[in-house]
């Protein structure tokens, strides 16, 4: 049977398959709904979000060492949190397969930075597979499961966006189920290592590094396609989709396996072919590799590694190549156009933290989340943003560097559980002064609404203790404790004033559930008068886009309306309204 | 349009307005009409009220999930200028059906950008096969706005070769039991639209 499938679906496909039990991971785009996917496999898979990729690693990994097939999943940033235990589990190797995804986002559709997952893999000496379409991200898993459980190594199956966020077929197969006992083996040697065991680790690391270019000669994952034989291209991931539609001709090999290299497969191309080309989206991995092989190669000279590559852009590349002319298009209908870049929606209680904050000459140090929206104009309310959790220590950091403003670092509740508790220890400890300001959403949104420590419910929907942010502040030393409900603009600016002109570090929660979860208004729907409105614009601060201005006096569409109320807080001519009849 | 040579659709307008359904209806009707299907979709922060494009491509193999610019044989848009924007992704032969409806983005509101005032002739210029009528219109006579995408879906088959019997099983099967029969209609007042 075959079914229209997702790569992220098909890769939790690849998971029952495989016979994985345990299956871990931390929401992120474009990662996420592997996970969601692997959680509907109940009665098979034990299935947990985690706090953070760090916690979600190592869960899997001992579930590994005892013996069962288990996963992580995570976006590329996700894994440098996971770094720690990446780079010690390929010396202790693993015993059930334990196969980490990692989704990476050229073009940075939605993350802060595009860094590519195969330098890990060479990084850790651990082998990586690259799935190009939803058939082979299934079948690629199941690679990766059966190489790691093999060779005893961790394994890494990297997506990217366009192969997570692409649906194509995909042929359905039966559950292969582990026949073992869990239990990890009495042997320190083997599992623990102080530097005396460790260093025989550390040969056996190399050994099997050696072993698995072995595999990747003979795999099916690796394959070359001889065609005209002028031009070879060497590719991988949603690439190769891209050069067969550009260079139909070409002969091509098609990494799948793609490290440790399989130098006498990519020899044996080379040699086959007049002139080589090599196509990869993000770092020169392949590039670097061919030419250390002494292969004389074309690559990052007519393709780009910043972004992600599209036939569009490797038509450019070709016609480049050929000494002619890309093809232009006429783009002169989308000149002058109003950009439409994402923004906060209706009815966001981050709006009202953001608005009440920009009566205030503070520095805001961000984090990753929603609310990183709110560095846009007209809220314009963050100053910077570095990582998950970064918001509470960089708050530190200002206070510390002797910033000349009041400083307010600011996180979500699902980025709190993350990494934000250890900046907020870092802070009392440290005798810090910062305020910060934790969104309480109830969810973690951006990614698509995931539960997480503090909702009372896990991925599976059962119901489990919902851990206090306000609690774990006061754990932590915050004397200063205070909850606002940030529809409540007096409320929410008198907190904020009041903490800012503490002499001491203090916690505010803002707590209301994000209403794209809820799927439900916050209040009635609200109209403009355009008779009483003065046209004074102070709504349009708010930058909400339900509130349209493009002539005289604003108005409410009322199809994207959420019915928070915030604008008719802030309006000084009492002009808005709820709607009659709503 | 043979066997041989790759579809390719586009749906693009504002985050929320629903152009995800309008892509997998029609992934889904390739899909009964036995053709290979890709789609691409976009998720996290690029959804959240911003410009979006689904793509959609099927014939007997597909390579790109993305629809390379310049050669969409439809393109559908729930917004007006968001159509503009990617009027590029259009063939130059291709059907553009695009609803009458504007949504003024943020930067429009807040001042730092103006709404264009030639909308209509824009996109008369920009597609020689137009279709413009407001969907949401359509679909507020029918009872419910949100059936807007499907109206838009409608006319928009008029360019696809898919057999209708495709198109309303894969709208059956996308929908809910109790908005079958409205998103059913939908289509066929889209579908009888010139």
């Amino acid at each position: 049977m075959r079914e229209l499938l997702s790569g992220n679906e098909a890769i939790a496909r690849g998971a029952y398959e495989s016979g994985v039990t345990v299956a871990t991971g931390y929401p992120g785009t474009p990662s996420t709904e592997i996970l969601e996917n692997v959680a509907r496999y109940k009665s098979q898979i034990y299935s947990e979000w985690s706090p953070n990729e760090k916690v979600a690693f190592e869960v899997a990994a001992a579930a590994s060492s005892a013996g069962a097939r288990s996963m992580v999943t995570m976006k590329h940033v996700g894994l440098n949190v996971a770094a720690d235990p990446l780079m010690t589990l390929s010396y202790l190797g693993v015993e059930g397969g334990f196969v980490a995804c990692v989704a990476d986002d050229p073009g940075m559709h939605s993350s802060q930075n595009e860094q590519d997952t195969r330098q890990y893999a060479r990084f850790a000496k651990i082998p990586i597979f690259e799935p190009a379409d939803s058939q082979e991200a299934k079948e690629f898993f199941g690679l990766a499961m059966e190489v790691s459980e093999r060779y005893k190594t961790p394994a890494i199956l990297r997506s990217t966006t366009r192969v997570s966020h692409s649906k194509s077929l995909v042929e359905l197969g039966e559950r292969r189920a582990a026949d073992r006992v869990i239990g990890i083996e009495k042997n320190p040697p083997r599992f623990v290592p102080i530097p005396v065991w460790g260093r025989v680790m550390r040969k056996k690391v190399t050994d099997r590094l050696v072993s698995l270019a072995e595999e990747a000669e003979r795999s099916a994952a690796n394959r070359i396609e001889r065609r005209d034989l002028s031009l070879g291209i060497i590719t991988s991931s949603i690439a190769y989709q891209y050069v067969r539609e550009v260079w139909p001709e070409a002969s091509v090999l098609k990494l799948g396996f793609s490290y440790p290299f399989p130098d006498r497969l990519i020899r044996e191309f080379a040699d086959g072919v007049d002139e080589v080309l090599v196509v990869e989206e993000l770092d020169d991995f392949i590039e670097e590799h061919v030419r250390s092989l002494s292969i004389d190669c074309q690559g990052r000279k007519f393709v780009s590694g910043i972004g992600e590559l599209s036939v569009t852009r490797l038509r450019g590349s070709r016609a480049m190549m050929e000494g002619q002319k890309p093809e232009a298009l006429d783009m002169s209908f989308a000149e002058g156009l109003p950009a439409r870049p994402p923004v906060l929606c209706p009815g966001c209680p981050h709006r009202g933290v953001f608005y009440a904050l920009g009566k205030h000459d503070v520095v805001v140090a961000g984090d990753i989340g929603c609310y990183s929206l709110a560095a846009f104009k007209p809220l314009d309310r963050m100053d910077i943003i570095l990582c998950m959790g970064g918001g509470v220590s960089m708050a530190h950091g200002f206070d510390k560097a002797g910033d000349r403003r009041k400083v307010v670092g600011v996180v979500g509740d699902s980025t709190f559980f993350h990494s934000g508790i250890t900046g907020l220890i870092d802070i009392v400890y440290n005798r810090g002064r910062s305020t910060i300001i934790v969104l309480d959403n109830r969810t973690t949104a951006m990614t698509g609404h995931q539960d997480h420590p503090g909702t009372g419910r896990t991925i599976g929907g059962e119901a489990t203790k919902a851990i206090s942010i306000q609690e774990i502040g006061r754990a932590c030393g915050i004397d200063r404790v205070t909850t606002v409900n940030p529809y409540d603009l007096e409320e929410t600016e008198a907190a904020i004033a009041e903490e800012l002109a503490a002499n001491e570090p203090s916690l505010i929660v803002s707590i209301a559930p994000c209403p794209l979860r809820e799927r439900r208004l916050v209040g009635p729907i609200r109209a403009i008068d355009a008779d009483i409105c003065k046209g004074c614009k102070k709504c349009l601060a708010l930058g909400c886009p339900a509130i349209e201005f493009d002539g005289e006096v604003p108005r409410i569409n009322v199809h994207l309306c959420g019915g928070c109320g915030l604008c008719e807080e802030v309006c000084p001519h009492d002009a808005i309204s709820p709607k009659e009849g709503k | 349009m043979s066997t041989g040579k790759t579809t390719s659709v586009v749906f693009v307008g504002v985050g929320g307005q629903g152009i995800l359904l309008a892509s997998t209806v029609t992934a889904k009707a390739a899909m009964l009409a036995g053709f290979e299907v890709k789609t691409n979709e976009v998720h996290g922060m690029a959804q959240r009220g911003g410009s979006v494009i689904a793509h959609v491509r099927y014939g007997a193999e597909v390579f790109s999930p993305t629809v390379p610019e310049g050669t969409a044989d439809a393109l559908g848009s729930l917004e007006e200028i968001e159509a503009l924007r990617y009027a590029h992704y259009a063939a130059p032969s291709g059907l553009a059906v695009v609803s009458a409806t504007s949504v003024v983005p943020v930067t429009v509101s807040s001042g730092a950008a103006t709404y264009p005032k030639d909308v209509a002739d824009r996109l008369r210029k920009a597609f020689p096969r137009l279709v413009y009528f407001d969907a949401g219109k359509k679909a507020v006579e029918l009872g419910n706005i949100r059936a807007a995408n499907i109206v838009l879906l409608g006319a928009l088959s008029r360019g696809l070769a898919l057999p209708t019997e495709a198109w309303e099983a894969a709208i059956a099967s996308s929908v809910k039991e109790k908005q079958r029969d409205l998103n059913l209609r939908a289509f066929e007042i889209g579908r009888n639209i010139k």
